[in-house]
């Protein structure tokens, strides 16, 4: 039976409907003779409330609403991986194609091919008992990922007929099932979720698996898990959208979900450009074979913005359950909590801080909650980590979205101003970033890179700390006149900021380096940091050291040394070594 | 649809409710006429059953709840479009004001425009040299590049704006298919007669429009003179290929406009009474720069905007900064040393400078002269804080040499006459002569190939 009702009233996305009170909270909905897409977000005693995902311009009181009778869903099947599509997961490619360079509302898309064949390969076998989560068949979604045809999660049973291996469309049924009441239910390649549930999993798993960036600054300093959460905080201009690009393009995760919300068009576009062109180091193909991209840039509706968020973290959870780790990119958080403000704004909800609902905070939490490393119900394991760019209005970190964002991650990379003005890149600030996850992914380190790589790391943070000590008195009096263990400090800490923190994204190799470059170059700069201590203890003035140039050579390793060529350190060693030995040797001559 | 509603339920500020509406649609444009004959125009805001409130772009001065006549247009609001527009000077609301007569539209275009297809954009790439070293050099502008220009009252930005438009060279755009749209929003008659005349003396008038919502025009209409100046500009870029410059000032004036109408409808307001969409109303201006990977025109933007009390924290420089594609930020302390264009270089930005300068685009050194001056650059300003404290008589020779070299920056590199046009050579080449005041050791953001080859040792 239809449910439809009229419009009552529009306010910008957010319209009011009369005439049924059939309506279910959070089913999709068709508004107006357009039927453009939208969503029941609150029924009240007279009026449904609907937001609309399209521009409502145009619309007429008086217009039909009518039910789609069920959740705002997305449609999970092969096809994502490799695509762009909007907030509610319509292809941007296909809306082109209907309506040239721009993009026109009330378009009938389908959300995936529908007839696109797919080779198939079916492993179930009839007399199979199967339930929710379990693997039926596979195909190749690009020449990089397998995807797993899965049980649907509400249904278990036994396999009674199977479709024999071959070419499918996602419409297509490859399996049926009959459950215990024998009821049988058709599998096809594709199903149905909606966006606002959580998938479930079997149990969650502690993390304990870096997510390996080639990020030094975050690798050495301020590690990622598999299955954690992360926040990058910074005003415009900081390296928001560059750090998360890097994370998506060099991150050892098997799948990259990309959401672009409310942010430029032009960075989807070069993304689009740049990752299909790009070879992903670790498999040899394209960076967008593992890549799937949801964008709602800052000039498409703002509905469909709130709606992005929660369709990229589907999407994500699909591929975990298909015992993948997947990493999600949200940049930027703050312009789907703008979303849910101008929303509430206009349902005249009471503000709670700076106009945001009351609701912000644990809207927040449930979003974050949806990352994890978890056993999934089909035995696999999979994991999704997410990383949220936070634009704090006037780069202020006191303000609401950062503050509860602050309170549900567990790595927090704090980009800095200052540092971006000086173009130190990634501008983090390593005195008030954090990652929470240095213990659980130590062992990690110890058993695949080195056993010393923690001590080195403490190490490497010790020393930042006592400049920015030392900083304190240098601005008071100048650096020439503090004795010479401090210029030591000083001059370690300058290798430390220039020639290991800051990493060029534009360099060839420089934008990804392996972890095992990573601890040899702390190894080098403690070795040069190491000898030239027992230079300074024989009371040898630093800058005798500092004019070899040894330290400047130390700081040029991330571009002499190439990234595949590690014996090279050999040298740097005995470099380090002899720059030492000479400047002491000399001044022995001098003082015999 | 000739139907007339008879006067007003209530008025407030720029807005009007009018009563027993039919039949209106969402954002429909209509005209409201006083029992004196007046005419003017609004946009349905906010449509139910049983009343529509309606802004009015002229304001609501002198009328009343029984003057007045409403009509429903049956359409948003549109501009007329042709390339015959060239050379035309409109109001704030795209009605000829220079005595020309009425523009023969090809089309009626939705100012609103809709939103530009990401997969259908082209990633702008190709630099244009605007005379001007600090953005040339430092802050590159590129073809279909959104670069606002963050400044303060009394600052030259006029200027410097004009000095762009007069000495931009885009590649491959001749008179033909080059045309730069004016867009004044509450400035002052002097500055929009200082563009005029500029525009006429350089003899581009004729490859100009402008619409102007002035000082003195009403303040509901500000909100549509961007919209009109955009649309325009797109039919122009997209369906004739052209090059298109567009000069917007002062989204300051702008956006408190938009702070005007929205504090009118008792909207909960987010930082400093602006309303929470601020951010997604400056988008859907800005996002209308760029190009598309159909076609060869392109739409460049130069937004000009006032920093309230010269602070950059403030919504309207910050939500700018988050959607454009860097800024160009003037600082008045360069302007009372008597520099000009005093571009602050440090919080410049240029974003799409990366993929559009360096061998093939400009000169192969320039990605590496220009981070090494930045570098550089913000060490002179540690060294200049601790001259402060401990004199400059008691610093290091390096820290000496580095206080030489920010003089020389500024007044060599920054400074320049308004109208002085330097190629991109001429620029590294000045580059390079102020980084060799430095020792060598201290350009550790080079490569050493390129320093081996312009700073031998
Ligand atoms: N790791 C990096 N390497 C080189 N340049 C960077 C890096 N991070 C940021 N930048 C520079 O800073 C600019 C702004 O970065 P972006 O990520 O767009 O900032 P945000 O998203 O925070 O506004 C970039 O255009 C680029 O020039
Ligand atoms: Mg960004």
């Amino acid at each position: 039976m239809e449910i439809s009702g009229i419009i009552y009233s529009i306010n910008g996305p957010v319209v009011k409907v009369s005439g049924s009170r059939e309506f279910k909270m959070y089913d999709q909905v068709f508004v107006g003779n357009e039927r453009l897409i939208g969503e029941v977000i609150g029924i009240g005693e007279r009026h449904t409330v609907v937001q609309v995902y399209e521009n409502t311009t145009g619309l007429k009181v008086g217009e039909p609403v009518v039910s789609g009778q069920k959740s705002m869903s997305v449609i999970l099947a092969p096809g994502i991986l490799g695509g762009i599509f909007d907030g509610i997961e319509r292809p941007l490619k296909v809306i082109e194609q209907q309506s040239g360079a721009f993009i026109a509302r009330g378009l009938q898309v389908d959300l995936l091919d529908k007839k696109k064949q797919w080779q198939v390969e079916v492993l179930a076998r009839a007399g199979d008992k199967v339930f929710g989560g379990t693997v039926v068949a596979q195909t190749p979604e690009t020449p990089q990922i397998m995807h797993k045809i899965m049980v649907p999660c509400h249904i278990s049973g036994m396999v009674k007929t199977v479709a024999p291996s071959g070419a499918y469309t996602i419409t297509d049924t490859i399996a049926t099932v009959e459950d215990d009441s024998g009821k049988t239910y058709d599998i096809r390649l594709m199903q149905e979720w909606p966006i606002r549930i959580p998938r479930p999993y079997k149990s969650r798993v502690n993390v304990r698996r870096p997510l390996m960036t080639g990020q030094r600054v975050i690798d050495t300093l301020f590690p990622l898990a598999k299955g954690g959460t992360a926040a990058v905080p910074g005003g415009f201009g900081t390296g928001k959208t560059m750090t998360q690009h890097q994370l998506a393009k060099w991150s050892d995760a098997d799948i990259i979900v990309y959401i672009g919300c409310g942010e430029r068009g032009n960075e989807m576009t070069q993304v689009l450009e740049e990752f299909t062109s790009l070879v992903d180091p670790r498999s040899g193909n394209s960076l967008m074979d593992r890549t799937t991209l949801i964008a709602n840039t800052s000039n498409m509706p703002v509905a469909a913005r709130e709606a992005s968020i929660y369709t990229g973290i589907t999407l994500a959870e699909y591929y975990r359950d298909m015992g993948y780790h997947v990493a999600i990119m949200a940049d930027s958080t703050s312009r789907w909590a703008e979303a849910l403000r101008e929303i509430s704004g206009r349902l005249e909800e009471m503000p709670a801080e700076e106009g945001f609902p009351a609701y912000l905070s644990s809207r927040l939490a449930a979003f974050y909650e949806r990352a994890g490393y978890v056993n999934n119900l089909n035995g696999s394991e999979g994991s999704i980590t997410i990383i949220g760019a936070v634009s704090p209005q006037g780069g202020d970190f006191s303000e609401p979205v950062t503050q509860n964002t602050k309170r549900f991650v567990r790595a927090f990379l704090a980009l800095d101003r200052m540092l971006a003005y000086s173009r130190h890149y990634p501008a983090i600030n390593w005195l008030t970033s954090y990652s929470e996850y240095v213990s659980e992914v130590r062992h990690w380190y110890e058993d695949n890179v080195d056993y010393r790589f923690m001590d080195y790391r403490t190490r490497i943070i010790a020393v930042l700390q006592e400049e920015a000590n030392l900083n304190e008195i240098v601005k008071l009096i100048g650096a020439d006149v503090l004795p010479d263990d401090q210029k030591l400090i000083l001059e370690i800490a300058r290798v430390i900021r220039t020639g290991f923190l800051q990493q060029n994204a534009y360099h060839a190799s420089d934008t990804f380096v392996p972890v095992k470059k990573q601890f040899l170059m702390m190894d080098m700069i403690l070795r040069l940091y190491d000898r030239a201590k027992t230079v300074v203890l024989r009371n040898i003035p630093i800058a005798q050291l500092v004019a070899t140039g040894i330290f400047d050579e130390v700081v040029a390793i991330k571009y002499t040394v190439d990234n595949d060529s590690l014996d090279k350190f050999d040298e740097f060693r005995q470099k380090i070594d002899d720059a030492c030995g000479k400047v002491i040797a000399d001044n022995e001559v001098i003082r015999r | 649809m000739n139907v007339e509603y008879l006067g007003l339920k209530s008025i407030s500020g720029s807005l009007v409710v009018v009563e027993g509406i039919r039949d209106a649609s969402f954002e429909e444009i209509v005209e409201i006429k006083t029992t004196d004959g007046e005419e003017r125009m609004g946009k349905i805001i906010e449509l139910a059953e049983d009343y529509a409130v309606v802004q009015v772009y002229e304001g609501t001065r002198a009328l009343s709840l029984t003057n007045t006549v409403t009509r429903l247009t049956g359409r948003p609001m549109e501009v007329g479009v042709s390339k015959e527009i060239l050379g035309r000077v409109f109001d704030g609301a795209g009605r000829p004001i220079d005595g020309l007569g009425k523009i023969f539209a090809d089309k009626y275009l939705d100012v609103n425009g809709k939103p530009m297809n990401p997969v259908s954009r082209e990633y702008p790439r190709n630099y244009i040299q605007t005379g001007v070293s600090a953005i040339d050099g430092l802050t590159t502008l590129i073809r279909g590049q959104k670069l606002p220009i963050f400044s303060g009252n009394g600052l030259p930005h006029d200027e410097l704006a004009m000095q762009i438009a007069t000495q931009a060279k885009i590649e491959g755009a001749d008179n033909d298919n080059f045309a730069i749209i004016f867009c004044a929003m509450g400035v002052s008659n002097d500055v929009a007669d200082y563009f005029r005349t500029s525009f006429e003396k350089n003899g581009v008038l004729q490859r100009v429009v402008m619409f102007l919502n002035l000082s003195n025009d009403p303040v509901g209409e500000r909100i549509i003179t961007p919209r009109c100046a955009l649309t325009v500009a797109e039919y122009l870029a997209f369906e004739h290929n052209m090059h298109i410059l567009v000069i917007m000032t002062d989204m300051t004036s702008y956006a408190e406009a938009l702070r005007e109408i929205s504090s009118s409808q008792n909207e909960i307001p987010s930082r400093k009474g602006f309303p929470g969409y601020l951010y997604s109303d400056l988008a859907s201006m800005y996002e209308r720069a760029g190009m598309l990977n159909r076609g060869t025109g392109s739409i460049t933007q130069i937004p000009i905007l006032s920093m309230p009390n010269d602070d950059i924290t403030h919504p309207i420089p910050d939500l700018t900064g988050y959607i454009t594609e860097g800024q160009i930020v003037l600082e008045r302390n360069l302007y009372q040393k008597g520099i000009y264009p005093p571009v602050s270089i440090l919080p410049s930005l240029s974003r799409l400078m990366k993929d559009g300068i360096g061998e093939g685009f400009t000169r192969k050194d320039h990605p590496d002269v220009a981070n090494q001056l930045f570098a550089a650059y913000s060490n002179v300003q540690e060294v200049r804080s601790l001259a402060s404290v401990i004199g400059e008589d008691e610093l290091g020779d390096t820290d000496k040499k580095y206080l030489q070299f920010g003089r020389a920056l500024e007044n060599e590199l920054i400074a320049q006459a308004r109208d002085e046009n330097r190629d991109i050579g001429q620029t590294l080449d000045l580059g390079w002569q102020l980084l060799k005041i430095l020792p060598r050791e201290e350009l550790s953001r080079m490569d050493t190939k390129i320093l081996d080859e312009f700073y031998p040792a």
